[in-house]
């Protein structure tokens, strides 16, 4: 079991923003979580990843309760690829994706030619290994996203979170951080990311993820979940979802516009 | 297949640039070490009262050396108790305060940190004026300079761990709110001070001086000095991580606030050391880092020596204009700027260009 989240709660101050949500993930399941903005999408990621420690439940990562972990343990156990990343220094590729793989080394050591091996390993997994030598500020968004994830790759975690990894990207790059993810679940990661389109959870989920006002409000197959009265219900707009070649994948379109034309 | 052959060559590929790198990086090293050591003997030659190169070499070495003494006792004394140890303290402290510098600017995400962002100057300056209008000895100066930077930096970590908001931000903020307090207080004292003696020996602590260095002090300086910057070299892979902000550093295994808190310490160590010795130098940690990204990158690993070595020959090179470019000596303080801004200015906007 790669996540097990039991009762969990978290609150802001007073301000109550999950509301005991349960439920568990496979190994090498690929999960999409919707729901529309400031619902706790993050706040729960932040639970997971171990950054907000003050929640109530418990989280179990691979078998192992996230508040047992160190912060050194817990990067074995779960990765994290941010939105899009706006670094200040010009660092080259590789030593970006080095800097995950340091999770095994003692305070003052720096990291040796076989980290330097996992980092490119990582970069080739996912298509780019020819950018090492570049400047991280100098290529392009999509490229930067994928070297996020050979970033989390390196740090041989089994576990993967992605908060909106294609927020800031357009439609080639789009489908291709996710169509690299789907391959990385195939191969036995567990990943869960957050997205704002529907669409994706069709194609790029086993498993789909309904957040909404800080409750679970469903988690199964994306099929058997997204219908037009539930995604028309959570984002307060009219979709119907369709369904497209012979119902291998389904699209949401906001009916409204296709009537008045 | 052809697929499979060209990703393995592009993998031998990025890894033989990745070592090609790591041994450029080592040259460069060597070679500024190199112009160092050339710097220094250049140095120990250069005074108003002239040393000839031979003897300024045979002096080094006689003691362990058998060497005959073609000098005179006047010269030697010169020699050993002026300007050895001037260039000694010069190298030391150019290349902590940019070892300081470069440490602020990337455990603070921030690229206009300088060595006294949370006012390790402004409380050494403090220190240094109040000991002043007490009419004590330049020794006890020193000590009250130091005692009050580090009282200043233990000030501004109360006030930030107690204040709300982002970690990196509140901690700024006091630093300079702080400063900007203290350094009133040292307008204060100017005004209070004795305008024959004592106000002149405030100015002139302020505008930065290695004029009076004597060996002892080199002596007194350099375990402080040798802690802190063994304390950042030996972190600065960790540095790097910090650079990506808390919350990712986190989760990539790092714990972003200890490290910080040591980075910080050790940063201000080497800070008010300098300061108490030889008064406010600045420019030379805020400038000296980012010359150094110039030429070898944004990776600690090896900005952190770098920076180190630049900073050293850098302040051995001022320190010479100092005294030797007019017949009264111009304070360093004032010549860092002076040299540092518009070089720096240069610089970027070359970049730009390219």
């Amino acid at each position: 079991m790669s996540l097990a989240v039991k009762n969990l709660s978290y609150a802001y101050g007073k301000h109550e923003v999950l509301h005991d949500l349960s439920f568990e993930i496979e190994d090498g399941m690929l999960v999409n979580v919707l729901g529309p903005n400031g619902v706790g999408k993050s706040t729960l990621f932040k639970c997971m990843l171990g950054l907000l420690p003050n929640y109530s439940g418990e989280i179990f990562v691979n078998g192992k309760n996230l508040k047992s972990l160190n912060i050194k343990e817990r990067s074995r156990e779960i990765a994290y690829i941010p939105q899009t990343h706006a670094s200040i220094y010009d660092f080259r590729v590789l030593d970006v994706v080095l800097m995950s793989t340091g999770n095994n080394l003692g305070v003052l050591a720096t990291p040796s030619e076989s980290h330097v091996n996992r980092a490119l390993d990582a970069l080739d997994r996912v298509g780019v290994v020819e950018l090492s030598d570049r400047p991280f500020t100098q290529i392009s968004g999509g490229q930067q996203q994928l070297v996020l994830v050979a970033r989390a790759i390196a740090q041989n975690a089994r576990t993967i979170i992605m908060d909106e990894p294609t927020s800031a990207l357009d439609f080639g790059n789009t489908v291709r951080i996710l169509s690299t993810v789907r391959q990385l679940a195939r191969d036995g990661l567990s990943i869960i990311q957050s997205t704002h389109q529907p669409d994706q959870a069709f194609l790029y989920s086993d498993k789909t993820m309904v957040i909404n006002k800080g409750r679970l409000h469903a988690f199964a197959p994306p099929k058997e979940i997204l219908t037009s009265t539930l995604v028309s219900e959570i984002y307060k707009v009219d979709i119907e979802v369709n369904s497209l070649y012979e119902d291998r994948v389904r699209v949401c379109i906001p009916i409204k516009e296709v009537q008045e034309r | 297949m052809n697929d499979e052959h060209a990703t393995a060559s592009s993998l031998t590929h990025s890894l033989e640039l990745a070592r090609r790198n790591k041994r450029k990086g080592a040259l460069f090293l060597l070679a500024l070490a190199v112009l160092m050591l050339v710097l220094v003997c250049i140095s120990l030659m250069l005074g108003r009262y002239p040393i000839a190169p031979q003897d300024a070499f045979k002096m080094l070495f006689y003691h362990v050396l058998p060497i005959d003494v073609t000098w005179t006792e006047q010269a030697e004394i010169l020699f050993y108790n002026v300007r050895l140890p001037r260039i000694i303290m010069a190298l030391m402290v150019g290349a902590c305060l940019s070892a300081a510098g470069a440490a602020f600017q990337g455990t603070f995400q921030n690229p206009l940190a300088s060595p006294d962002i949370l006012g390790a100057s402004q409380g050494a300056a403090l220190g240094a004026a109040i000991a002043i209008l007490m009419g004590l000895n330049a020794y006890s100066v020193s000590m009250m300079a130091f005692v009050f930077s580090m009282t200043t930096i233990i000030i501004v970590f109360i006030i930030s761990s107690r204040a709300k908001g982002n970690r990196i931000m509140v901690t700024v903020l006091a630093g300079v709110m702080v400063s900007s307090l203290f350094s009133s207080a040292v307008s204060f004292t100017k005004l209070v001070a004795d305008p024959t003696d004592q106000l002149p020996a405030i100015t002139y602590w302020l505008m930065g001086s290695l004029t009076s260095v004597r060996l002892e002090d080199d002596l007194i300086v350099f375990l402080p000095l040798l802690l802190g910057s063994t304390v950042l070299l030996a972190m600065r892979w960790k540095i790097n991580v910090l650079t990506m902000g808390d919350d990712e550093a986190a989760t990539m295994g790092v714990n972003a606030r200890a490290i910080r808190a040591i980075v910080a310490l050790a940063a201000t160590l080497l800070t008010a050391t300098c300061v108490s010795v030889t008064g406010m130098i600045g420019w030379v940690g805020l400038v000296i880092p980012h010359l150094s990204r110039m030429a070898i990158g944004a990776d600690y690993r090896i900005l952190m020596p770098t920076s180190m070595l630049m900073g050293a020959s850098f302040l051995l090179l001022v320190d010479n204009v100092s005294r030797l470019a007019s017949t009264s000596e111009i304070p360093i303080g004032i010549l860092t700027a002076f040299i540092g801004a518009p070089f720096f200015l240069y610089l970027i906007t070359r970049e730009k260009r390219k």
